[in-house]
């Protein structure tokens, strides 16, 4: 327990002076997630050109999710050509189906940006204990609306949120 | 000195930098409350409640982050914990508590670390709070990435243990655990390799050892004072098709799980996926032998493992499929799942205007095959204190644990209508995985429809109705009146339910649940609840009154039975 303190001290002590470069205030964590092609993203660095992007988390077990996922894929060119918001899909699927998320994600035609939070490091850095849960950023990466659980239509609120972003 | 200089130079820090440390930190959190008022209820033979009218199980957790830097707490109270969580979650407490700084070359943490190397099927910290588990490791992790696409970890420490103390040698309890650590290396030859950058080919390699101290506690069993366990694994993807496999290793490691025999682990996970716009298959095969792994050899259930063992079967979601629920079985498992997602064009005769979504699934898991061995001069098999058996990798025994095969059909009928429908065949060895000995197999069909209909733009109603047919145990079936508890949710079950929802923030529902064809007559009853729950942006509200039936509930393949209750459950959850 006495290492442990130390450690804290230090750990402290290192964070104050790491601080000096003051940060631009955003709303990602910083962690490293995987993407279907297994590339490390980082989500602090997440952005859209400056567009709004929306982050959902959901998993192949989870039935409303896949309803939320149907009813976003079927108006998500139409969001596209009008407001250019990016939908980012985070998968919290852990190893036991790690692997079905592309076929899945595939298999149902989904065209979302998919993240795989095999250990839910991202979910738990969010405050997401169940999903569906959906989340809404502005362009800088500032978090905007959030919303827990789906229910039928719940996309048209998701929606005149980002439309509100782009006045 | 060093004593000085360092509160000076936090000190120091601190006033320069404190303005902005608060400024441009960001701060989030979030609450949950799960509680349920018991009653008694003849109906369904809950006589006595033991002394416990009310269950209430809650966390508050609240984050800090600035740049490269976070922490955080969670607070948990079991006031008294609710039916089916483990009684040592009885308690108050600060559960978790970690401070991260990782500028992406270097990351430390200290504290309780929740990680993973590769699937798992070596190390895995986690925490699922509806199941009451949470096994993190309280100690230090580091997490180098001296180049692009490299990755190294190290961990140390102690696993969370309930309320218990993190004592090193607390032999008076029987819950002292060891200590932990392991490393991990991460290779993406893609990020890594600028000739491999744009290639079609991907591919990456990792491996872990992992590693825990434990002390000898029995008095009969020479306990190995350490058990390590390793593991390797390869992922490849070229175009549309994709390969992933990871194979471990454990020496030898006697538990109260594997009933103490010396005798190594390995355990193989393996993937092959197919995938274009439309169409997804996958196949994945998986073969476990002796590879409960935990920092306590006395432990019991999902007490302290080390690593993660996944199950791969398909996980149901509507009430009834997902009564018999395939949970791991570490000491011996040789298993295969394969999934078609296939979605019918929109436009054509069978896709129709949005297009039809169907879902093929098959998953089996046998045991695998056991030989005796030589020990004394005799032919032994499995005894405690002895190597145990041997075991051909590649056979699997007669013995099935479990089969599901079942079809999905997903479709968007018009603007209004929406259908889900599947048929799932069962096979469900309930003495291997639930403990009932000697209770038959259960063989059944299963199906279900779940039907949307939007009445206008706010509103929808949503019905679902639900069968289960028993193949052997139903009506006139002969059972042994002292084994009548093994039948409590056997034979037929029917199942309905009424969902009206306003969107965003209400839904009202009824549903029923009724066992109508179990063998013992009494058994036969009705587990009626009506539900109501309420959205609204970060917030969940749930309140619910009604029966809920003997069953298990699952998340991530772990599970925990909950026995049947009666009374009124209300949540609230929320964050900021």
């Amino acid at each position: 327990m006495k290492t442990m303190k130390k450690l804290f001290v230090l750990l402290f002590a290192v964070l104050m002076i790491s601080g000096v470069q003051a940060q631009q205030k955003s709303d990602l964590p910083n962690v490293t997630i995987k993407n279907l092609q297994g590339k490390d993203v980082n989500i602090a660095k997440l952005s859209n050109n400056g567009k709004p992007f929306v982050m959902t988390f959901w998993a192949t077990w989870c039935g409303p999710c896949i309803k939320e996922h149907n009813a976003l894929d079927e108006v998500y060119s139409d969001w596209q050509d009008e407001t250019g918001v990016k939908i980012y899909s985070v998968s919290i699927d852990d190893s036991r189906s790690t692997a079905k998320v592309k076929p899945f994600v595939e298999g149902k035609g989904w065209d979302f940006e998919v993240l795989l939070d095999v250990n839910k490091d991202l979910a738990r850095a969010m405050n997401v204990s169940n999903p569906p849960y959906t989340f809404l950023f502005d362009g800088k990466g500032k978090m905007v609306y959030q919303h827990s659980g789906y229910f039928e239509g719940a996309e048209n609120d998701l929606y005149e949120e980002i439309l509100k972003l782009k006045k | 000195m060093r004593r000085v200089i360092l509160p000076l130079l936090i000190l120091g820090t601190l006033s320069l930098h404190a303005q902005s440390f608060i400024d441009n930190a960001q701060v989030n959190g979030s609450f949950q409350t799960d509680a349920q008022y018991y009653r008694l209820d003849q109906g369904i033979d809950i006589t006595d409640l033991n002394g416990k009218k009310l269950g209430v199980n809650g966390f508050g957790k609240i984050g800090y982050s600035y740049g490269d830097f976070s922490a955080g707490l969670r607070f948990e109270a079991f006031l008294p914990e609710l039916n089916g969580f483990r009684n040592e979650l009885n308690g108050v407490g600060i559960a978790n508590f970690f401070a991260t700084y990782d500028n992406g070359f270097i990351g430390v943490t200290v504290g309780d670390i929740y990680d993973q190397f590769g699937s798992g099927l070596v190390f895995r910290t986690y925490e699922e709070w509806s199941l009451g588990m949470d096994n993190a490791l309280r100690g230090v992790r580091t997490i180098i990435r001296p180049a692009p696409g490299v990755t190294l970890k190290g961990v140390y420490g102690r696993q969370r243990y309930y309320w218990a103390p993190y004592n090193e040698r607390d032999f008076s309890s029987d819950d002292y655990r060891g200590i932990v650590r392991g490393v991990d290396a991460d290779w993406d030859l893609n990020q890594s390799l600028s000739s491999m950058s744009e290639s079609d080919l991907k591919m990456s390699l990792g491996g872990s050892f992992v590693s825990k101290k434990q002390y000898d506690q029995s008095t009969f069993y020479n306990i190995p004072l350490n058990v390590s366990a390793a593991a390797g694994r390869i992922n490849l993807g070229y175009g549309r098709f994709g390969f992933s496999t990871e194979y471990a290793y454990k020496i030898n490691d006697p538990s109260f799980i594997n009933n103490f025999i010396y005798k190594e682990g390995q355990s193989l996970l393996s993937s092959l996926s197919y995938s274009q716009k439309g169409l997804g298959v996958v196949l994945q095969l998986k073969r476990t032998d002796n590879m409960s792994f935990k920092s306590m050899y006395t432990g019991k259930q999902n007490d302290l493992d080390i690593n993660f063992i996944p199950p791969i079967n398909y996980t149901h979601t509507h009430s009834l499929p997902s009564m018999y629920t395939y949970s791991t079985q570490p000491n011996g498992e040789m298993a295969a799942q394969f999934q078609v997602n296939y979605t019918i064009p929109k436009g054509t005769a069978l896709g129709g205007k949005y297009g039809t979504k169907l879902a093929l699934n098959f998953s089996q898991v046998n045991d695998i095959v056991r030989d005796s061995i030589l020990f004394c001069g005799e032919m032994v098999l499995g005894q405690s204190g002895t190597k145990g058996y041997t075991s051909p990798f590649f056979a699997v025994s007669d013995h099935r644990f479990f089969r599901d095969i079942n079809l999905e059909v997903d479709k968007k009928i018009s603007k209004d209508w929406h259908v889900t429908a599947q048929y799932i065949n069962l096979y469900y060895d309930i003495a291997t995985i639930e403990g009932h000995v000697g209770a038959p197999v259960v063989k059944a069909n299963i199906g279900f429809l779940d039907v949307t209909y939007k009445i206008d733009k706010r509103q929808s109603l949503r019905f679902e109705v639900q069968g289960l047919w028993e193949n052997e145990v139903h009506d006139g079936y002969v059972y042994e009146e002292s084994d009548k508890k093994d039948y409590q949710k056997r034979g037929h079950w029917a199942a309905g339910l009424l969902e009206y929802t306003i969107t965003p923030h209400w839904s009202f529902s009824i549903a029923d649940k009724w066992n109508y064809g179990n063998p013992v007559p009494e058994f036969r009853d009705h587990y009626f609840t009506g539900t109501v729950s309420y959205l609204h942006d970060a917030t969940r509200v749930m309140l619910s009154a009604g029966r809920q039936s003997e069953g298990v509930v699952c998340v991530g393949g772990v599970c925990r039975t909950v026995p049947a209750s009666s009374g009124v459950s209300l949540t609230v959850s929320t964050s900021f």
